[in-house]
């Protein structure tokens, strides 16, 4: 029980830290400052929360989880690509944002999307789209923290209370603290977890009887492919470029770029991004391919079994007999099992409190949902005008509460894996979405007519993947279920891990076609009038 | 001049991470347990901050704050 003593105590400084940000704020019943903590936060601060947000359950327990079923490729796939495509887009997007957010008083993309494209309820449809893909980041961070504290305290605490216990924290500390609090809230966490995967590769390293052994084990094993890439085909690869465009479009982060006192504050975030991915992540991948010579762990043991039963016999088994084994050998928990059999008790506790940093970074999806709605909703439709700033504050702070319960529920019911859930709908949602904020800031000629369709093209896309995967339930390890061919090429696929549109993953065609809505719908209808876009574009406007 | 080398550094940073030859290798180890495929990602990762740091230096967009101390101005447009 004493790691979990310690991750209680660390959820104890979290929400003080937050409670701390609403002394500061006392009397400034102000939407700019609950939101946005009045546009003032400094360079430290800014870095390590940007990156603290985007760090979520699925960097630490889906990445190692991830890498000990598919190997090595996982830092492939997420982390040195993200540091690559994030970075860009902070640079390229975020400072354009944040500099229209300055001049214009803007508090949400949606707001920014109105005003440069003159509409009202097109903007309304796209905080819902974005609303509802926001919700499941929400829901991953609660199923990470139940799993964390369960593992954790050894099952004395179930996964229910332990996602009850995080909910808690995290709703209290957003509702006091709104911005500011969950920004320094972050940082702290950040710095946390920073520390952690040096010292889990150190104790889990040591415990295990040192790396090289261990490296040479598994190269002389049957699962000597986990420490290539051969598992993973080159298509889906290069598929996962286009997942971190989401990072730019996911709300919580536009909005956290109007945070920024100054515009020289992005420098240090767009340099240092790359190698604080890395030092998350690499670590973590590590770790969790390594998991599979703690074979004297029983938990690991059966996940393993799980896996080579499947391989082996999968395709003769009825659906619902893989989906079982699947569940046997999700590893979300790895990293956890790893430090609860080779850490001291107290070093544990300290690095489980390191996880629990990590998987509460939901924080920031909540505010970001309740900023929308009282913002693009509640102001927008005369409510701040009728009941004033303060009833405003009010009801964002409301809606916190409103929005942690039922996900909270949906937490616990939730059937799919951190990584996959994230990655099907909330991920390609967004990336699918990015092409709006190049179009609102790059090209004059984009509409609200085009920036309709790609907005329900995206929302249409996520539902036809969640049904079609439904229906087709996920084939045993090998040749995917060809559900369409069209010239002899498999057009729509069902791939054990989710589906293929020609090989590639759904994002892939998700982006292009919202890219090409929005460029075909933008030529055919009427642009914005020439004040508006003397706004945006002063110097190329005659 | 400078903008297009930036522009193709970062295009060739692109196509340097699909790294197709070191696919099906895990050998060498490098320090005697890194698996290489996985070392040169992490190189990767140090390339990519080299070439923000790049941008950063030779691309700022520096008028754009200039653009947005003239204040806040404008509304909300209507359908």
């Amino acid at each position: 029980m004493i790691p979990a003593a310690i991750v209680f105590l660390y959820l104890a400084i979290v929400v003080y830290i937050g409670v701390f940000a609403f002394r500061k704020a006392r009397g400034k019943e102000e939407v700019e400052d609950y939101f946005l903590a009045s546009r003032s936060l400094g360079p430290f601060v800014f870095l390590m929360s940007l990156f603290g947000t985007n760090m979520t359950a699925f960097a630490i327990l889906g990445s190692s989880g991830h890498a000990f079923n598919n190997g090595i490729v996982t830092y492939g796939l997420m982390a040195s690509s993200s540091g690559l495509v994030i970075p860009l887009t902070i640079f390229l997007i975020g400072t354009r944002v944040w500099a229209l957010g300055k001049r214009f008083g803007f508090i949400t993309p949606v707001q920014l999307f109105r005003d440069r494209w003159e509409c009202s309820h097109i903007g309304t449809v796209i905080f819902a789209v974005q609303a509802a893909l926001l919700l499941p980041y929400v829901i991953i961070g609660m199923i990470g923290g139940g799993t964390t504290l369960s593992v954790i305290s050894g099952g004395r605490v179930p996964f229910w209370l332990g996602a009850a216990v995080v909910a808690l924290a995290v709703m209290s500390y957003v509702f006091f603290g709104g911005m500011r609090g969950t920004a320094w809230v972050n940082t702290f966490q950040t710095i946390l977890f920073l520390l952690f995967g040096t010292v889990a590769v150190v104790v889990i390293g040591w415990g295990m009887g040192g790396f090289r052994a261990a490296s040479e084990g598994l190269l002389a094993s049957p699962l000597a492919s986990l420490l290539t890439r051969e598992r993973i085909s080159p298509y889906y690869f290069f598929s996962y470029t286009f997942i971190p465009l989401s990072a730019i479009a996911f709300p919580h982060i536009t909005i956290f770029c109007l945070t920024a006192r100054r515009m020289a504050q992005f420098k240090k975030t767009v340099i240092f991004y790359p190698v604080c991915i890395m030092a998350i992540w690499l670590p973590c991948v590590f770790l969790g391919v390594m998991a599979n010579r703690a074979q004297d762990v029983p938990r690991i043991e059966e996940k393993i079994e799980a896996r080579r039963t499947l391989a082996q016999q999968g395709k003769a088994m009825p659906p619902e007999q893989r989906d079982e084994l699947r569940a046997k050998m999700d590893a979300d928990d790895v990293l956890l099992i790893l430090l609860d059999r080779y850490a001291p008790l107290w070093l544990a506790g300290l690095l489980g409190a390191g996880v629990m940093a990590a998987v509460m970074a939901s924080d920031s999806q909540i505010l970001a949902i309740s900023t929308m709605f009282t913002e693009d909703v509640f102001a927008h439709y005369g409510g701040r005008e009728r009941f004033g700033e303060a009833a405003q504050v009010h009801l964002g702070r409301a809606f916190v509460v409103l929005l942690t319960i039922p996900a909270y529920f949906i937490a616990l019911n939730a059937p799919e894996s951190i990584f996959a859930l994230a990655i099907q709908y909330a991920f390609s949602g967004f990336a699918a979405l990015s092409p709006l904020l190049v179009a609102a800031l790059f090209w004059r000629g984009s509409t609200r007519w085009g920036a309709l369709a790609s907005t329900l093209w995206v929302a249409i896309a996520v539902v036809a993947v969640a049904v079609f995967q439904a229906a087709v339930p996920a084939p045993a390890p090998g040749p995917p279920v060809v559900a369409w061919r069209l010239f002899g090429l498999e057009a729509l696929a069902r791939t054990p891990g989710g589906t293929a549109v020609f090989g590639f993953l759904p994002v892939v065609p998700m982006v292009l076609v919202s890219a090409l809505l929005m460029v075909v719908v933008s030529a055919l209808t009427p642009r914005p009038g020439a004040a508006t876009l003397a706004r945006y574009f002063p110097d190329r406007t005659r | 001049m400078r903008r297009a080398l930036l522009v193709l550094a970062v295009a060739a940073l692109y196509v340097l991470h699909q790294d197709v030859w070191f696919w099906r290798s895990a050998r060498p180890l490098v320090f005697g347990f890194v698996p290489v495929g996985l070392f040169y990602h992490a190189c990767f990762s140090v390339a990519a901050s080299l070439v923000m740091w790049l941008l950063v230096s030779h691309a700022w967009p520096a008028h754009l704050e200039e653009e947005a101390e003239r204040g806040r101005r404008g509304g909300r447009g209507t359908e």
